[in-house]
């Protein structure tokens, strides 16, 4: 199972050498990475999507790099996740229309297109995705680029049959 | 220091030295370090001239471990900076509040492929706790002192700070600095009041209690309290590699050192606790054999400094995280508000069982009259004609091993080697920097030939620099502890093991270096050999204990093996 770990770190050289030394030192493996700046100067943001069982470990070492601030782990439930996406798919004239209205129920964006081919854009949650590409790949994907998964903890507080249902995701 | 004309990056590195109480750097120099090493000219830190940068790394850890203060070691760019990567690995390994002050190249040469660059931060990323690069000499004091500070708290460990050359030639001024910038570090030195109620409860419920110590109650410098703690609850001590000296071998709860070539009574009693007590221990695979087979019926309590060693290796049933000696002085203090410390369980089964351990499964060897010399003999008489009143460094394998079970430790700070690396050659340098630490004690380097070989040229170093030493190396001729596996576990086929036929001679080796040598090859010359040597203290002593090189390291738990299984004799695999 994956799960998503954030970590606020010092905005300083290396820092992201240092959290892939200490995963690649120690043998984590980790699925995207995203780092960005923060609303506060000198502070960044990675998320991280890794895998389960070593997590308690995980945190522990990033929490022992001098550079982060602060480590968080996300349940499914309770964190606001999101993914870009440009996947280029195969479409033929004939069959164009039929691609472009199955991409416009994922509020997929097109942002270019040739004659055998149309390139979406498309954000959202990574299930979001997942069922995007669902259903287009039947068509014949082409190309495809992902960003790492970016993720906030989210504020309003979940009924526990809302958790269930794994809203959020 | 003496005010300069020009104030640089240099000159405030070493008021930053200073102004951090270093009396000693162990170094060499070079290059892009140059600039540096002007301004120790007027500056009252000495400096140990290594002749190699791994000898002067081992010389700061010598110092670090003899001592409890951070060692320091400067070396130049490059091959200068690559060449310290064994001692901050084993520094790193061991715990060893180490700074490591390195040379780079100017800053507008860096990426280039200049002479004598490396990537230093980049490589010490792997092998420090953490590294700096400077790029500005106002930087120097907060940057220096965050080195430090970083160095010696927490878990210790080495920091290493990269300077390069024109910042150590900028202008600068100094500033009292100040750790403000240190915002995620902040380790925890209290244990959580809850959690050490909940191990008191655990532990006045054992029956079969067992403390198990490691290195991190050496670093918190918590003898007293840890002698004070295992007497009011009145449990068995085992000691790890790193931790041997931290209880006194004499106390009549020490069962000496535990795992893979521990006493047998020490592995055993762990295995058959049903409360293991681990204060800065972490459940290496040395101690532990196969983790899954270790310990089985007991109930884990684990004090650590570090966070992430808890639930590592073993999930812990009561985990606080702090310094050794605070959490031991307030499971001492809550101890006292259940009960009169005085008022100990007598647990009369456990120590009976220890006891018939002991008494069935004791260390053991055959010293012949006429030799071949062991080397656990040697040591025994070391031990008794010093009374132990001495530091012992150790290299890596059967002399260190040996080392660990015989001398019979009873101060803290007295047993220095390199336990987590397993860095052979470690002796030697770090004898020279617990001697330049410690000049009234007698410092003894307990040597393999294998080892001697690899870090000999330091002998100079502590002949010019004049730090006496004792070297004992034990010449069994080869790679004694590789070629025991060999013989074990490879039907006997020697493979580059023996080192016999091509071996230096020592003694001559030792005299060319400006010590004094001596061998000895026959047990009715030890006793002599012994005080000749430790008869001379104006020199370094080298002497060659020719030794059976048939000898095997015993007890044994085969690698990986369960530690149910310690094998106590050759015949028993």
């Amino acid at each position: 199972m994956q799960h998503t770990l954030t970590a606020l770190v010092e905005d300083k050289p290396g820092v992201l050498a240092r959290i892939s030394a200490m995963f690649s030192n120690r043998g984590f493996n980790i699925h995207s990475l995203a780092v960005g700046p923060t609303h506060r100067e000198g502070l960044s943001r990675i998320t991280l999507v890794v895998d389960a069982p070593e997590l308690e470990q995980m945190k522990k070492q990033l929490n022992k790099l001098v550079n982060v601030l602060k480590v968080q782990e996300m349940e499914p439930a309770e964190a606001l996740e999101r993914e870009v996406m440009i996947v280029r798919v195969s479409a033929q004239p004939t069959n164009r229309g039929e691609v472009r209205d199955t991409a416009s129920l994922f509020d997929a964006k097109v942002i270019d297109i040739s004659t055998t081919a149309i390139t979406f854009e498309v954000a959202g949650t990574p299930q979001h995705l997942h069922t995007f590409l669902d259903h287009l790949s039947p068509y014949g994907v082409v190309d495809l680029v992902k960003s790492g998964r970016i993720a906030m903890r989210r504020e309003s507080a979940l009924t526990p049959a809302a958790a269930i249902a794994g809203v959020g995701k | 220091m003496t005010e300069p004309t020009k104030f640089t990056g240099a000159h405030s590195l070493f008021r930053s030295l200073e102004h951090e109480g270093v009396e000693i750097i162990f170094g060499v120099p070079g290059g892009a370090i140059l600039p540096a090493y002007d301004p120790l000219l007027d500056s009252p830190i000495r400096h140990v001239s290594a002749r190699h940068e791994q000898g002067a790394g081992h010389m700061a850890e010598g110092y670090a471990q003899a001592t409890g203060r951070v060692g320091v070691v400067m070396a130049t760019s490059g091959p200068g900076a690559t060449n310290l990567i064994t001692p901050l690995q084993n520094a790193l390994m061991d715990s060893t509040p180490l700074v490591a002050i390195t040379g780079q190249v100017a800053t507008t040469a860096i990426g280039s492929d200049a002479f004598q660059e490396a990537y230093t931060t980049g490589l010490a990323m792997h092998c420090t706790k953490h590294s700096y690069m400077v790029t500005n000499a106002d930087d120097i004091p907060n940057l220096v002192h965050e080195a430090f500070h970083l160095a010696s708290t927490g878990r210790p460990g080495p920091v290493l700070v990269d300077i390069p050359k024109d910042v150590l030639n900028q202008l600068t001024t100094w500033t009292k600095p100040s750790l403000d910038n240190l915002p995620g570090y902040k380790p925890t030195v209290s244990g959580h009041p809850m959690q050490i109620r909940a191990a008191i409860e655990l532990i006045e419920k054992a029956e079969r209690p067992v403390l198990y110590v490691g290195g991190g109650v050496v670093k918190a410098n918590a003898s007293a309290e840890l002698l004070a703690f295992a007497e009011a609850v009145n449990a068995p001590v085992v000691t790890t590699l790193m931790a041997r000296g931290i209880f006194p071998d004499s106390h009549r709860l020490a069962l000496g050192m535990p795992g893979m070539h521990g006493l047998y009574t020490a592995t055993t009693a762990i295995q058959k606790s049903d409360l293991l007590v681990s204060l800065g221990a972490r459940f290496d695979d040395r101690v532990t054999g196969d983790p899954s087979a270790f310990a089985p019926d007991a109930k884990v309590i684990h004090v650590d400094v570090d966070p992430a060693e808890i639930g590592k290796v073993r999930a812990a049933d009561v985990p606080i995280v702090g310094d050794a000696r605070s959490v031991l002085t307030d499971l001492l203090s809550a101890l006292g508000a259940r009960r009169e410390l005085s008022d100990s369980p007598e647990r009369a089964e456990w120590f009976e069982q220890l006891g018939v351990w002991q008494e069935d499964h004791p260390l053991y060897y055959e010293q012949g009259p006429d030799g071949p010399i062991k080397v656990q003999h040697f040591i025994e008489r070391l031990r008794a004609i010093t009374g132990g009143e001495a530091v012992i460094t150790a290299g890596v394998g059967q002399h260190q091993m040996w080392a660990s079970q015989f001398w019979g430790f009873d101060h803290p700070r007295t047993w220095i080697n390199s336990g987590g690396l397993g860095t052979m050659g470690f002796a030697l340098p770090a004898a020279v920097g617990a001697k330049a630490a410690r000049p009234d004690d007698l410092v003894i380097a307990l040597d393999g030939d294998g080892c001697f070989q690899m870090t000999c040229q330091e002998l100079i170093t502590a002949t010019t620099e004049d730090i006496p030493i004792k070297v004992i190396v034990f010449n069994n001729g080869g790679y004694g502890m590789v070629k025991q596996w060999q013989n074990l576990f490879y039907g006997g086929r020697l493979s580059a093991v023996e080192l016999g036929g091509h071996c230096p001679d020592y003694p001559k080796l030792a005299e060319a270096m400006g010590c004094v040598g001596l061998r000895v090859d026959h047990p009715s010359e030890i006793d002599p050999a012994i005080e000749k040597t430790l008869a001379i203290n104006d020199k370094s002593v080298v002497l060659e204990v020719v030794v059976d090189p048939e000898e095997m390291c015993f007890p044994m738990v085969p690698a990986g093996g369960s530690n149910d299984n310690v094998v106590m004799r050759r015949e028993d695999l």
